[in-house]
């Protein structure tokens, strides 16, 4: 099988998922949670297939390079982080309900890197050739990952915290508890943090090696240096009185939004050193 | 005097203890770095100008927004974010030392009133049953308990990831080393270019902002400079220079070879690939066939002179590319009559000799060779402090995971006789994450209870 086919078949399963974990909101049934997350699985073993099989395409072309080098390649990259975290979580907290807040990222995600980028295998240009991109590019998913993640908790915090006195109804009623959804929102950045200050020492590690600058305040590494001062502020926030709960929650969604700019907005928007815009 | 008045000294330290001064700076740093991503920094006055106006250059420029990282404001903002962090750290640090060097052995009241878990379990049990039976499943579920006894009671107490507390101070101190090392950077290393022609060797650099050029105290001398491109494409493969340093007279090191990803350190400054260029016009040899004698001779011209032709003419080559639709290299050219005229221009294919024969004119000309003598870019730099902010990266790493992925978690268990039984009661915290604390401990509580009924 190719490697499209296989992105094909990734993209199918996380729509699939992600309106099954919409039904099961509505349902309420076990079992459709339950299918929605077996989906969920087998779209995540598809993309890291279609991942795998994409890198020996490239290599069969003569390039030997990893899947990392352009904006499709990073997308679907991304995608496959945010499930590899989702699924993690899932497995500790079992919480089926936040699939709905999850899958969307990673489905849209996957929509957008299949009708709207270029899916060439191209070699790359001189400034990406070294081994630091690999690092670079996984620590940064996969802390996006968790901010990915600590968002879609945080929202569903928002829609049911302040409603703890009275019993939730309807569509809340499947939504985990306030103080679980917080934990969660909570470990997925404790975890994301580290990466991401991870994935900003390692860039500035390559930048010093292939430029002799660590540090140039370039318009993408002041905005990871913004998600990096946001997620501090929400990781000081947990332990401050009147910025715990929905103050923290605010930050943790303020904070994905920039994740978000930092990643495309810099590329459409603004100009500067990473080029994997096209 | 009255003491309860807090003195100044008490009033700055207190504000610059707090962790809302922590949040707010975090959340202006944050807001304000997104100036220096809209508004392009450090270009030059006349682009600001036709960009923003007067008026707004003008408020720009008095509120730094050009250099706006090295302003005064936002250097202030990151002076108040370090001093806020020594303060806290030094308010904080001598009680975590005694927390974790001596622990509370035996709560009391008052200290299982102040826990955020707590709990009572009874028990027909006899105490040392009891204890017996609550000490196995702590261990199981937890940490091995250290057991106190105290005016008849029986205290019980567990911890788990007591170093995890350290973590926030190697944090703390990681951004203190990574901005000394970012200062020693500043004070006494230096960024410069230098453009070398090849074949020839400098020993002189460029510094960004001086008139006089920096000695290196050796040479260094540029053999060669190519790009190589990837097969039957216009996409660059490598930009790539040989480099030799001289030193003292002696070459020191030979035909190094640098890529944009693979740069040349010499005694601390290091150089690196970063642009180029043609040096001085192109030399080609061109041979040139007289139609009406067949006679020919070879030229060998540079890019732009006119060269005198037999019969009083004369020609020029105007232009070069490497790549002409798919024929390959080739040259643009004109031909002047005697008397000055200049004749239209042509184009010469290297790669097919005969072809300008069919152009019908008095000369035919045929490109034999052309060479251009390139430049390469170096970067150049030179930055003691850059170890330093390594060893702050690692220790931020560290630190961040061993203070974010774990935390000290405690439980004091006290068992006292009741009547024919035991009352237990049962307390918890922990120094970071308490939610999911509170989900471990509640669930240890039903453990602990169901152990005791059994």
């Amino acid at each position: 099988m190719t490697s499209s086919q296989l992105f094909n078949i990734t993209t199918i399963a996380y729509f699939a998922a992600m309106i099954l974990f919409l039904a099961y909101l509505v349902t309420r049934s076990p079992k459709v949670g339950l299918i929605a997350t077996l989906i969920a699985w087998a779209g995540f073993a598809a993309n890291s297939g279609a991942i795998l099989t994409r890198w020996l395409e490239a290599r069969a072309l003569g390039f030997d390079q990893a899947p990392l080098s352009n904006l499709y390649e990073s997308i679907v990259f991304f995608a496959w982080s945010i499930l590899l975290f989702y699924l993690l979580i899932d497995l500790r907290y079992r919480q089926r309900s936040l699939g709905a807040f999850v899958l969307p990222f990673a489905f849209f995600g996957m929509v957008w890197a299949q009708f709207g980028l270029n899916d060439a295998i191209e070699p790359l240009v001189p400034a990406l050739q070294s081994n630091w991109l690999t690092y670079h590019v996984i620590t940064c998913f996969l802390g996006y990952a968790g901010f990915a993640v600590a968002c879609g908790a945080s929202i569903m915090y928002l829609l049911v915290a302040g409603k703890d006195g009275q019993k939730p109804s309807g569509i809340l009623a499947l939504f985990p508890d306030s103080r679980i959804l917080d934990d969660i929102n909570y470990k997925a950045i404790m975890i994301g943090f580290p990466l991401l200050t991870l994935g900003i020492v390692t860039g500035a590690a390559w930048a010093n090696y292939a430029w002799g600058t660590y540090w140039s305040w370039d318009p993408k590494e002041t905005w990871s240096l913004i998600v990096w001062f946001i997620y501090a502020a929400f990781l000081h926030a947990r332990f401050t009185r009147g910025w715990v709960g929905r103050r923290a929650a605010w930050l943790s969604i303020a904070g994905f939004a920039a994740t978000i700019f930092c990643y495309l907005g810099v590329n459409l928007v603004l100009s500067g050193l990473h080029s994997y815009g096209g | 005097m009255n003491s309860k008045q807090p003195t100044f000294f008490q009033v700055i330290w207190d504000f610059f203890c707090s962790l809302k001064l922590t949040i707010i700076t975090l959340i202006l740093l944050a807001l304000t770095s997104i100036i220096g991503t809209v508004i392009q920094q450090n270009r030059s006055q006349q682009e600001y100008l036709e960009l923003y106006g007067k008026k707004l250059y003008d408020l720009f420029e008095t509120l730094q927004f050009f250099s706006m990282y090295q302003s005064w404001w936002f250097l202030g903002l990151l002076t108040v974010i370090s001093l806020n962090l020594i303060a806290c750290s030094i308010k904080r640090f001598p009680r975590v030392w005694k927390t974790v060097t001596v622990p509370l052995l035996v709560a009391d009241e008052g200290h299982y009133k102040s826990l955020t878990n707590g709990g009572e379990l009874r028990s027909p049990l006899a105490p040392r049953e009891a204890l017996r039976r609550l000490t196995d499943t702590l261990g199981r579920r937890f940490a091995t308990a250290k057991i106190t006894e105290q005016d008849g009671k029986i205290h019980l107490y567990a911890e788990k990831g007591a170093w995890s507390r350290f973590g926030v101070y190697v944090t703390h101190l990681s951004i203190l080393v990574v901005f000394a090392g970012a200062i020693i950077g500043n004070i006494w290393g230096f960024k410069a270019y230098v453009n070398i022609e090849e074949g020839t060797s400098t020993d002189k650099v460029w510094v960004q902002g001086m008139r006089e050029p920096l000695l290196l105290g050796f040479s260094l001398r540029c053999d060669d400079f190519a790009v190589t491109y990837y097969d039957g494409t216009n996409r660059p493969r490598e930009f790539m220079s040989i480099l030799d340093v001289v030193d003292g007279g002696r070459e020191v090191i030979s035909d190094r070879k640098i890529v944009v990803n693979d740069p040349l350190s010499y005694k601390g400054i290091t150089f690196y690939q970063s642009s180029y260029g043609p040096a001085g016009n192109a030399t080609l040899k061109i041979r040139v066939k007289v139609r009406d004698t067949g006679e020919i001779i070879d030229i060998s011209a540079r890019e732009g002179e006119h060269v005198p032709l037999p019969g009083g003419g004369s020609f020029a080559v105007t232009g070069y590319t490497n790549s002409y639709e798919r024929f390959g290299p080739a040259i643009q050219m004109h031909v002047n009559t005697p008397d000055g005229q200049h004749g239209n221009p042509f184009i010469v294919l290297q790669n097919f000799a005969g072809f300008d024969e069919k152009r019908g004119g008095t000369y035919s000309f045929t490109l034999l060779d052309y060479a251009q003598k390139e430049y390469t870019g170096l970067q150049v730099k030179k930055d003691p402090g850059v170890w330093v902010v390594w060893l702050g990266c690692l220790l931020m790493i560290v630190g961040s995971i061993a203070a974010f992925s774990f935390s000290h978690r405690r439980i004091w268990v006290t068992v006292e006789e009741r009547g024919s039984g035991s009352i237990i009661r049962l307390g918890g915290n922990a120094h970071r994450n308490q939610p999911a604390f509170a989900l471990f401990f509640d669930d240890l509580s039903r453990d602990l209870g169901t152990e005791l009924d059994a």
